[in-house]
């Protein structure tokens, strides 16, 4: 196997395993536009990497947090519907992105990389760092998964119970965000929600039990990933749109199984 | 008077230069069943809210008894369908080894829905779940929003009886929120009649009498009626004890609602 395929297969796996069980709460909280508001903000991350010449992966993750913690504050206040106010931001965001990446950049930059992924271009430190950031937000979800659970049950009723719900909501869209940034590389900006959402969905006719559904997502979001770069490889098929196709093939499997009683 | 658990003074809650709730006091003692009643948007809830610590009041002092344990059944649980969350899983969240909870199983009798999707249960199922998830943590207070909403007549009877049980069983104070009274008169100590601020206060009996009250919910003959049969359901229900005998007495109290009707 030629090591871009290797370096493509071991980044995407990474993502992959921890977009099941985030996925899982996207799904369950009913968050996939808050995942395209910070996804679509991605590409403002970018700009303001390549402006003030720091790394991008670091760039596009410390944007995704910004406007995560910018969500949770706005939405303390109420003022507008949720699904509103992150529709306002997302493509606001992506606008900006756009104006910003042709005004400011002198070097073109391939644009079509940032929107729909790149993943047979990654290095071999975008790897280490896509490795990192993966781990890390595995051992936070293993940590915080019950609290995670209780709030995605009844907020006001974990927070009797002495859950610290605020931070904790907090905790997971952060969480969100950097998954976000990473998987950004994989499948870019427009098609981040689908690698969050699909395997999620596919997992769910066929799990029961919140455990079992977040790691079946992770696997069939593997799967997707493994079959997504061998259709890009022996058909040169565009790599990222290929993983969610791969992804969606599976999600339209699993409506084959009868539904239960 | 018994052990207090929890005092609120004077307590107002005010939104956007609107009182919600306004200079509200309210005792909770061990032992005891109080139930706040009060038409809509008359505050309940933000007065269970406050005393949970789930809104910041705007004025006044919320008490708790050092380390107070609390039980909360939320009036009702939005859950997606995408959930994949079994009665059992639900349980586990309240935090007990699933070896300690087979009394509590057997009181709210919901041994045999373990292993049911929560979507899939039924609206009394459904509070007798929740309420077993609270009692799971052991309360020492026991906090429930509207716990009969619902659930068909016969099972809101059953449900405040089993209320009534597990107050005499564990002692714990009970609060108790909901928009009637004639149901739930039998078991409750105190009624608390709330209109913004606290109406009136007291015995159930001394409640319904009270002209506050009498002007909030008016003196309308069906309610009358309704409390007349329900005051025959009750003595009933007193000289009735164990599970057996409640269905039957469910059955019968049918029927002598009937009877009485042509009797009033």
């Amino acid at each position: 196997m030629p090591d871009f395929l290797l370096l493509a297969l071991f980044s995407g796996l990474a993502v992959a395993i921890v977009a099941g069980p985030l996925g899982a709460f996207a799904v369950w909280r009913r968050m996939a536009y808050f995942g395209d508001t910070l996804a679509h903000s991605a590409l403002l991350g970018i700009t303001f990497g390549l402006l003030l010449d720091i790394n991008l992966n670091l760039a596009v993750a410390l944007g995704c947090l910004t406007l995560a913690l910018i969500l949770v504050g706005l939405q303390h206040k109420r003022f507008l519907a949720t699904d509103t106010l992150l529709g306002i931001l997302a493509h606001s965001t992506l606008a900006l992105g756009l104006v910003c990446v042709s005004l400011f950049t002198e070097t073109r930059i391939d644009l079509l990389a940032y929107l729909f992924g790149d993943i047979l271009a990654v290095s071999v430190s975008d790897v280490i760092t896509i490795g990192l950031i993966s781990s890390c937000v595995c051992i936070a979800l293993i940590f915080l998964w019950r609290p995670l659970l209780s709030i995605t049950v009844h907020e006001e009723l974990a927070q009797v119970e002495g859950v610290p719900v605020t931070a904790v909501r907090t905790a997971l869209m952060l969480l969100m965000a950097l998954v976000i940034a990473i998987a950004m590389k994989i499948v870019g900006v427009l098609l981040i929600t689908a690698l969050l959402i699909i395997p999620a969905a596919a997992a769910r006719r066929v799990s029961h039990s919140p455990e079992q559904m977040a790691m079946l997502a992770s696997l069939l979001g593997a799967v997707a990933v493994v079959l997504g770069l061998a259709a890009s490889y022996f058909w040169d098929t565009p790599a990222g749109p290929s993983i969610v196709l791969a992804a969606t093939g599976l999600f339209i499997l699993t409506l084959l199984k009868p539904q239960e009683q | 008077m018994s052990e207090l658990l929890l005092e609120a003074k004077a307590i107002s809650v005010k939104r956007q230069g609107r009182f919600l709730l306004q200079k509200a006091d309210l005792q909770l003692h061990k032992g005891k069943i109080t139930t706040l009643i009060g038409p809509n948007g008359a505050g309940k809830t933000t007065l269970v809210r406050s005393i949970l610590g789930l809104i910041k009041t705007n004025e006044g002092r919320i008490w708790r008894s050092a380390h107070l344990r609390l039980g909360y059944m939320p009036q009702k649980l939005h859950l997606d369908a995408s959930f994949p969350l079994t009665v059992e899983r639900f349980l586990t969240l309240a935090g007990k080894p699933l070896a300690d909870w087979q009394e509590t199983l057997s009181l709210t009798a919901i041994d045999h829905l373990l292993k049911s999707p929560m979507q899939h249960l039924s609206g009394g199922e459904t509070q007798r779940v929740l309420l077993a998830r609270a009692l799971l943590r052991s309360p020492q207070l026991l906090v429930l929003d509207e716990p009969v909403q619902g659930v068909d007549i016969t099972g809101q009877a059953a449900l405040y009886e089993l209320i009534h049980q597990i107050r005499n069983q564990r002692g714990c104070g009970v609060l108790l929120v909901s928009h009637d009274l004639h149901l739930v008169m039998a078991t409750t100590d105190t009624v608390v009649c709330l209109n913004q601020h606290i109406c009136c206060q007291g015995h159930p009996e001394q409640v319904t009498n009270d002209p506050a009250y009498i002007a909030l919910f008016g003196d309308q003959p069906e309610r009358a009626a309704a409390m007349a049969i329900y005051t025959h359901h009750h003595d009933h229900q007193h000289d009735a004890h164990g599970k057996i005998i409640r269905i039957t007495a469910k059955h019968s109290g049918c029927d002598d609602s009937c009877e009485h009707d042509h009797h009033a």
